[in-house]
C-alpha cells in the first residue's frame, strides 16, 4: 500500500509535463493535444463507454423537453407498432409512443439510482473512516453490524422494506442506498485503514491532530480515487435492482415509469417480439455496460501507471 | 496439531451464528417495529379505539419491543414461524413445499456454471493479454451488467416464441423424463448460468492471475514445465482458497436472481413465494422467507472459509 501511494505521487509528476507543453503553443496544437490525450487515457471501448454514459446523463435532465410526444398523450391506434417514421421505436401496450416513454423515464433510472448512489457513498464513507480512525470497539460493532447486513442479498433487503412500508419514489431511493451502504462501508474503511498506517498519519497524531481533522485532511483526499471507480459499479448495481424492482411491479409505480416498468408494461408484446419490450431492456443494458466499459478502461489506466497492470 | 484450524472452524461458526442473530434484529426491526401498528393497519381508519385495542392485544402488541422480539426469536429457533396472513396456513409449511423447487434449481445453476466459469477463468488467465483474453473480458463485463429479464425475456423470444422448442413457462408437474425435465430447466437455468458464469469467471482469473504473479511458477516454467501442467499441478491447488470464495459469492448472487427468473418463468421457488408475500404485504411470509434465504447466503460463505482453511496446509498442521 505504501508503495502504490508514492508511486501514484510520482506518475502524477510525470503525466503532468506533456499536459503542460502543448499548451505553450497554437490553440489548434492544444486541442489535437487534448484529443490525443483523451485517447491516450481511455482506450476505444473506454471512449464508447464514456460517450454512452454522458448521452444517457444528459438525456435524463433534457429527455422530457426533446421527447416528440409530451406526457403520457396516446398517439396511435396501433398497439405494440414497430419501428415506423412516426414512432421511431415503434408504440406500446395502450399505442404511446415508445421513444418518449424511455425518453421520460430516463430520469427515474438514472436519477434515482444516481441519488441512491450518492447516498450510499456519502453514508458508507463517513460510516467507514468513523470505524478506521476511532477505537477497536467502534470499529468492532460498526464492522459486525454491516457484516450483518451485507448477508441479506440486496434484493431480498429491498423487497423486506418495500413489504413494510410500500413503494413510493423516496421509499425506492433509501432502499438502494441502504442495501448498497454496507459494500461502500466495507471498502472505505479497508482503504481508511490501510491509509491510517502510513507515516504522515502518524505524524499528524503525533502533531497532536484530532480525529475529526485526520479523517478529513489526512485520509479522505487519499481514498478518493480508488472510491470513484467503487461508485460507478454501485451505480450499475442499483440500475439493476431498481430495474428489477420495477419489472417485478414493486418499484416505480404507474403513471410513472421507469425503464424496468416499461418493460413489464409491455412483456405481453413479447410473443410478437414488439420494440416496445426490447428497446426498454435495451436502454439498461447500454447504460450499465457503458459504466462498466469506462471504469474498466480507467482502472487498467490506474493499474499501468501503478506500474503494474493486469 | 489440529487444534488451530479446529480453533478456526469455531470461531468462524460461531461468527455466522452471530451474524444471523443480528440479521434476525434487522429483519425484525424493519417488519415488526417500524411499519406502525399492524392492527390499525388490519382494521382500517373506520375502527374504534376499543377494537383497535382489542386486536393489539390479540397480536400482543401491547408488549415492549425486546418482548416481542424474544418471543418471535424463540418461535424462529424452533422452526415456527407463525401462519401466513393471506391463506392461515403455517408459513413453515408453505416454505418447505417450495424450498426444494429452489433447491433444484440452484443445484442445476450451480452444476452447469461452476464447469463453464472455471474453464473460461482459468483459459483467459493462461492466455492473459491475447486476444481470446480480450474478447472474453469484454463478453463477461457486459453480460455482468445485463438486467436478467433482458436476458430471460431474450431467451423467451429465441427458445419459445420464434424456435418453438421450449415452453415460456415452467410447469412442474410434467417432468416424468429426462428429456422434460431438460425442457422444463432449460431456460431459467440459462439466464441464471448468464449473470453467474460471467461473475465467476472474473473472479477465477483474477484469482488465478494472482498465483501466476508468484515466484514459484516462476521457478516451475525455468524447470521447464509445461504451460499446462503449470497451471494444473502448481497454481490450482494454490487457489482453491479464492476459487471457493468466488463461487460461494456469485452463487449467493443466485439468490438475488432467482427473484427475477421464478416470476418470469412462473417457477414455483422460494423466491416467487417471497414476491406474492411482499406484494400481498403478508407479514410472517416475508420474515420465513428471507430468514431462510439468510441462513442459506450465510451457510455458503461458511462453506467457502472452510474450504479455504481446509485447502491451505499451513493452517491445517501447525
Amino acid at each position: 500500500m505504501n508503495r502504490n501511494v508514492t508511486s501514484h505521487a510520482t506518475t502524477v509528476l510525470y503525466d503532468q509535463p506533456p499536459a503542460d507543453a502543448p499548451q505553450e503553443q497554437a490553440p489548434v496544437v492544444v486541442r489535437r493535444g487534448l484529443m490525443s490525450r483523451l485517447v491516450n487515457r481511455f482506450s476505444v471501448l473506454g471512449l464508447i463507454g464514456l460517450f454512452i454514459v454522458v448521452f444517457w446523463l444528459v438525456i435524463a435532465f433534457v429527455g422530457p423537453v426533446v421527447a416528440p410526444y409530451k406526457g403520457g398523450a396516446f398517439t396511435s391506434t396501433e398497439v405494440f407498432g414497430s419501428y415506423s417514421a412516426a414512432h421511431l421505436l415503434g408504440t406500446d401496450y395502450l399505442g404511446r409512443d415508445m421513444l418518449s416513454r424511455i425518453l421520460y423515464g430516463t430520469q427515474y433510472t438514472v436519477g434515482l439510482a444516481l441519488a441512491a448512489t450518492v447516498a450510499a457513498s456519502v453514508i458508507g464513507t463517513f460510516f467507514g473512516l468513523v470505524a478506521a480512525v476511532s477505537g477497536r470497539w467502534v470499529d468492532e460493532v460498526l464492522s459486525r453490524l454491516f457484516d450483518a447486513l451485507i448477508s441479506i442479498p440486496s434484493k431480498i433487503l429491498a423487497l423486506v422494506v418495500i413489504a413494510a412500508f410500500g413503494s413510493s419514489i423516496p421509499m425506492l431511493m433509501m432502499v438502494a442506498a441502504l442495501a448498497y451502504i454496507p459494500g461502500a462501508f466495507r471498502i472505505s474503511r479497508s482503504l481508511a485503514v490501510n491509509i491510517m498506517t502510513l507515516e504522515y498519519v502518524q505524524v499528524a497524531k503525533a502533531r497532536g491532530e484530532k480525529l475529526f481533522y485526520i479523517a478529513r485532511v489526512e485520509v479522505l483526499p487519499n481514498m478518493i480515487h480508488p472510491m470513484l471507480a467503487d461508485f460507478g459499479l454501485r451505480f450499475v448495481f442499483i440500475v439493476l435492482l431498481l430495474s428489477g424492482l420495477s419489472f417485478l411491479g414493486l418499484g416505480v409505480q404507474p403513471p410513472n415509469a421507469d425503464w424496468g416498468s416499461l418493460v413489464r408494461e409491455n412483456i405481453g408484446g413479447l410473443a410478437e417480439g414488439a420494440p416496445a419490450v426490447l428497446m426498454p431492456a435495451v436502454a439498461i443494458a447500454t447504460l450499465t455496460v457503458g459504466v462498466n466499459l469506462l471504469i474498466d478502461s480507467l482502472r487498467r489506466h490506474g493499474a499501468r501507471s501503478h506500474g503494474g497492470g493486469q | 496439531m489440529k487444534a488451530h484450524a479446529q480453533r478456526l472452524v469455531a470461531a468462524r461458526l460461531g461468527l455466522a451464528l452471530l451474524t444471523l442473530l443480528i440479521v434476525s434484529m434487522v429483519v425484525f426491526g424493519i417488519t415488526g417495529l417500524l411499519p406502525g401498528d399492524a392492527a390499525q393497519q388490519a382494521l382500517g381508519q373506520a375502527a374504534t379505539p376499543e377494537q383497535v385495542a382489542a386486536l393489539r392485544h390479540q397480536f400482543g402488541l401491547d408488549q415492549p419491543a425486546v418482548t416481542r422480539y424474544l418471543q418471535w426469536l424463540l418461535h424462529v429457533v424452533t422452526g415456527n414461524f407463525g401462519t401466513s396472513l393471506s391463506n392461515n396456513l403455517p408459513v413453515s409449511e408453505l416454505i418447505s413445499t417450495r424450498l426444494p423447487n429452489s433447491l433444484v434449481l440452484a443445484g442445476l445453476t450451480a452444476l452447469v456454471s461452476v464447469p463453464i466459469a472455471l474453464f473460461i477463468g482459468i483459459l483467459s488467465a493462461m492466455y492473459r493479454g491475447s486476444l481470446v483474453d480480450r474478447v472474453l473480458n469484454v463478453l463477461t463485463l457486459s453480460t455482468v451488467a445485463v438486467p436478467e429479464f433482458l436476458v430471460a425475456t431474450i431467451a423467451v423470444l429465441i427458445f419459445a416464441v420464434k424456435l418453438r422448442w421450449l415452453p415460456a413457462l415452467s410447469y412442474l408437474s410434467d417432468v416424468s423424463s429426462f428429456g422434460a425435465l431438460v425442457r422444463t430447466y432449460a431456460m431459467p437455468v440459462m439466464t441464471l448460468c448468464c449473470v453467474i458464469v460471467a461473475q465467476m469467471a472474473r473472479m477465477t482469473r483474477a484469482a488465478v492471475l494472482d498465483q501466476l504473479n508468484a515466484s514459484y511458477v516462476e521457478m516451475a516454467v525455468l524447470k521447464g514445465a509445461s504451460p499446462m501442467r503449470v497451471v494444473l499441478r502448481h497454481v490450482l491447488p494454490n487457489t482453491i482458497g479464492p476459487i471457493a470464495n468466488a463461487v460461494a459469492l456469485s452463487l449467493s448472487y443466485l439468490f438475488g436472481g432467482v427473484v427475477i427468473v421464478e416470476s418470469i418463468f412462473n417457477y414455483p421457488g422460494l423466491a416467487s413465494l417471497m414476491v406474492d408475500a411482499v406484494t400481498n404485504r403478508d407479514m410472517p411470509l416475508v420474515q420465513g422467507c428471507v430468514m431462510v434465504f439468510c441462513a442459506a447466503y450465510l451457510a455458503l460463505v461458511l462453506i467457502a472459509d472452510l474450504a479455504q482453511i481446509v485447502s491451505n496446509p499451513r493452517l491445517r498442521q501447525r
